[in-house]
């Protein structure tokens, strides 16, 4: 089990708020300040100084994007900052400004819908604290679906491979989704990089490159 | 001529002789509202008879407006405005103010004059003496003896009734035309009088094209509203559903296990239409994030792939979901009928004016007018002063290109 985490959620709908409070506790973790608008947010991340922000994008006062501009904010100001953006959107352009923060490390785009499946939501909130990255299966797929890209090149099978990955599962737990060992995993990713033109670099990174690349298109 | 003649001719009559209809009641109607008016002003009961009768030319000029169709031209439109605030006093207020009621008053009191017994004088000279001229020789059979046409000419004998029918006859026939210029002149004055001025049916056009610009608006607002109900509503409340399934799960009995998995999977697809139905209805990228992301957007749905070249600053609301929605209808065209294995739109920014073009390389031969989502858009784009134009030659490839004068935001 991992550790209990301290985080500052920001939801502006009560009934979201009080349910995900319900939720993030019955995994352990302490939600240390729930608050309903992207000022509260950045002032309870000031002083709680969390583990982990989960954050709503449309939020008021303007009801547009104010909770992703705030997390976007607290990232430049601490890249280190975990944070697990929640959202209605399947759009590519939300995800790709939230994983062009920091070194991409340790942030999440997830549909709301996501979070009725309270233990991938959990594995998912320990992921992102943990300095993984998500991106939610929807919007890969909706990526997935375009043929026009650099993406073109990679075959099906590296293609769900790359989706497992942008998911920000393990080399492990790939090999175990898609039945195969690792090291075959090991090989798809090198073939990815190779065909996106990514530059050899450490692991993670190299893999969050690749999911960036993914997103820009 | 003679086509013209026997086309106009029993429109003319039916125009002539119920301006007669029309005219008597009128006259009786004038005279009595008059007269009482007059009579009882000094009692002050009499001043609204006498407002009443200032006021007549409006019906009277609908109707005589609608009667010109006899006449084989279309009516005219009505030369008043609809009233900026309800109640009978707003109304009444711009009705005296406005020259149209005045001219209208102009036209009612020559009708109920002048005109009607002309009408009448014209009828009888073309129509009514020759027709008993024509008639004189049955009229002498059924007499007897002698007769007396349109008490002028004593009539006795057989020759002479016939030589009168033919007269009658040639009358008619000679008379015939000059009738239906009188009644083209006499229309020609209803017009004058009761359509709308230059300078009123541009005042009108205005108020068209201002009221059009906001249903428009009025529609674009409503959109966002639906899209912010649905949010702030149906889809949180979805949402919490699926998270209370969720939590439910973790702890029901394993008998349950299945049921409970079902129902989950239920809403999570509803929950999943809900939000394509929302973002069909007005996509919030294009709100966060401008044309450039919502154009990329709208690719990454389409059918056949498409590539995006869009350097756009931010515009007006109004302006970016025009071309937005005017770019998806296109690329839902060039997926259902151009063949087209790949599309290229195409956004720039030059000169005040923001230009969008989407091409495909199909097979071309689409009709602009057939598609009612196209026309739409035409409208859409009017009210912003903006042009859409379709280009698809038999053989392809088909463009679409939009041109919007707007300042960036």
């Amino acid at each position: 089990m991992p550790h209990a985490l301290k985080i500052v959620l920001a939801e502006d709908s009560v009934l979201l708020r009080e349910g995900l409070v319900g939720v993030l506790a019955r995994f352990g973790h302490e939600v240390v300040a729930a608050v309903g608008d992207a000022e509260a947010l950045k002032r309870a991340v000031l002083s709680h100084g969390p583990d982990l922000v989960v954050t709503d994008v449309r939020m008021p006062p303007g009801q547009s994007d104010e909770g992703l501009r705030a997390a976007l904010d607290l990232r430049a100001a601490n890249p280190s900052l975990p944070v697990l953006v929640l959202s209605q959107y399947v759009q590519r352009a939300y995800a790709a400004d939230l994983l062009d923060t920091g070194d991409g490390t340790g942030v999440g785009y997830l549909l709301k819908d996501r979070i009725g499946q309270v233990e991938q939501f959990a594995e998912a909130v320990d992921r992102v604290a943990a300095g993984g990255t998500v991106v939610d299966p929807e919007v890969v797929r909706l990526l997935l679906r375009r043929r026009s890209d650099p993406l073109a090149a990679l075959t099906p099978r590296e293609r769900e491979v790359l989706a497992l990955v942008a998911e920000g599962k393990s080399n492990a737990a790939v090999a175990r989704d898609l039945v195969v060992t690792e090291a075959a995993v090991g090989k798809h990713i090198g073939n990815i990089l190779a065909k996106l033109a990514l530059p050899p670099a450490e692991d993670t990174h190299r893999r969050v490159l690749a999911v960036l690349a993914y997103l820009r298109g | 001529m003679i086509r013209t003649v026997v086309r106009d001719t029993p429109g003319a009559v039916a125009y002539l002789l119920s301006g007669v209809l029309v005219g008597v009641p009128l006259l009786l109607l004038l005279l009595v509202l008059g007269a009482l008016g007059l009579a009882l002003a000094p009692l002050l009961v009499g001043l609204p008879l006498l407002a009443l009768l200032a006021l007549s030319g409006l019906p009277v000029g609908a109707l005589e407006r609608r009667r010109l169709f006899l006449t084989r031209t279309p009516p005219p439109p009505g030369p008043h405005t609809t009233p900026a605030e309800p109640g009978l006093g707003a109304w009444a207020r711009l009705r005296f103010t406005e020259r149209a009621t005045w001219r209208e008053l102009a036209y009612t009191l020559l009708l109920g004059f002048v005109l009607w017994p002309l009408d009448a004088l014209a009828l009888y000279a073309a129509l009514v003496v020759p027709g008993a001229m024509i008639g004189a020789p049955l009229q002498l059979a059924l007499s007897g003896g002698d007769t007396r046409i349109v008490k002028l000419w004593l009539i006795d004998t057989q020759g002479q009734a016939l030589l009168c029918a033919t007269a009658g006859l040639a009358l008619v026939l000679v008379l015939v035309w000059p009738l239906t210029l009188y009644a083209r002149t006499r229309a020609a004055v209803a017009r004058l009088l009761l359509a709308p001025s230059e300078a009123e049916a541009e005042r009108r056009l205005a108020e068209v094209t201002r009221s059009r610009a906001r249903l428009v608006a009025a529609f674009e607002a409503e959109r966002r509203r639906i899209e912010r109900d649905l949010h702030d509503g149906a889809q949180q409340r979805l949402v919490s559903l699926s998270m209370t399934l969720g939590l439910v799960r973790l702890d029901a009995p394993t008998e349950l296990a299945d049921r409970l998995a079902a129902a989950h999977r239920q809403a999570d697809q509803v929950l999943g239409e809900l939000r394509e139905l929302i973002h069909g209805i007005h996509p919030q990228v294009l709100a966060d994030y401008g044309l450039p992301d919502a154009l990329a957007d709208a690719a990454d749905r389409s059918a056949v792939p498409v590539t995006v070249d869009a350097d756009l600053p931010r515009f007006a609301e109004s302006v970016e979901s025009a071309a937005y929605f005017a770019v998806r209808e296109a690329l839902a065209n060039v997926g259902r009928h151009s063949g087209a294995g790949h599309a290229w739109v195409t956004g720039r920014y030059a000169g005040g004016r923001l230009r969008v073009e989407v091409r495909d390389d199909g097979h071309g031969g689409a009709d602009p007018a057939g598609g009612t989502g196209l026309t739409g858009l035409v409208d859409r784009l009017a009210v912003l002063d903006g042009t859409l134009t379709v280009h698809s030659p038999a053989g392809g490839p088909t463009v679409l290109s939009l041109e919007i004068p707007c300042p960036t935001r």
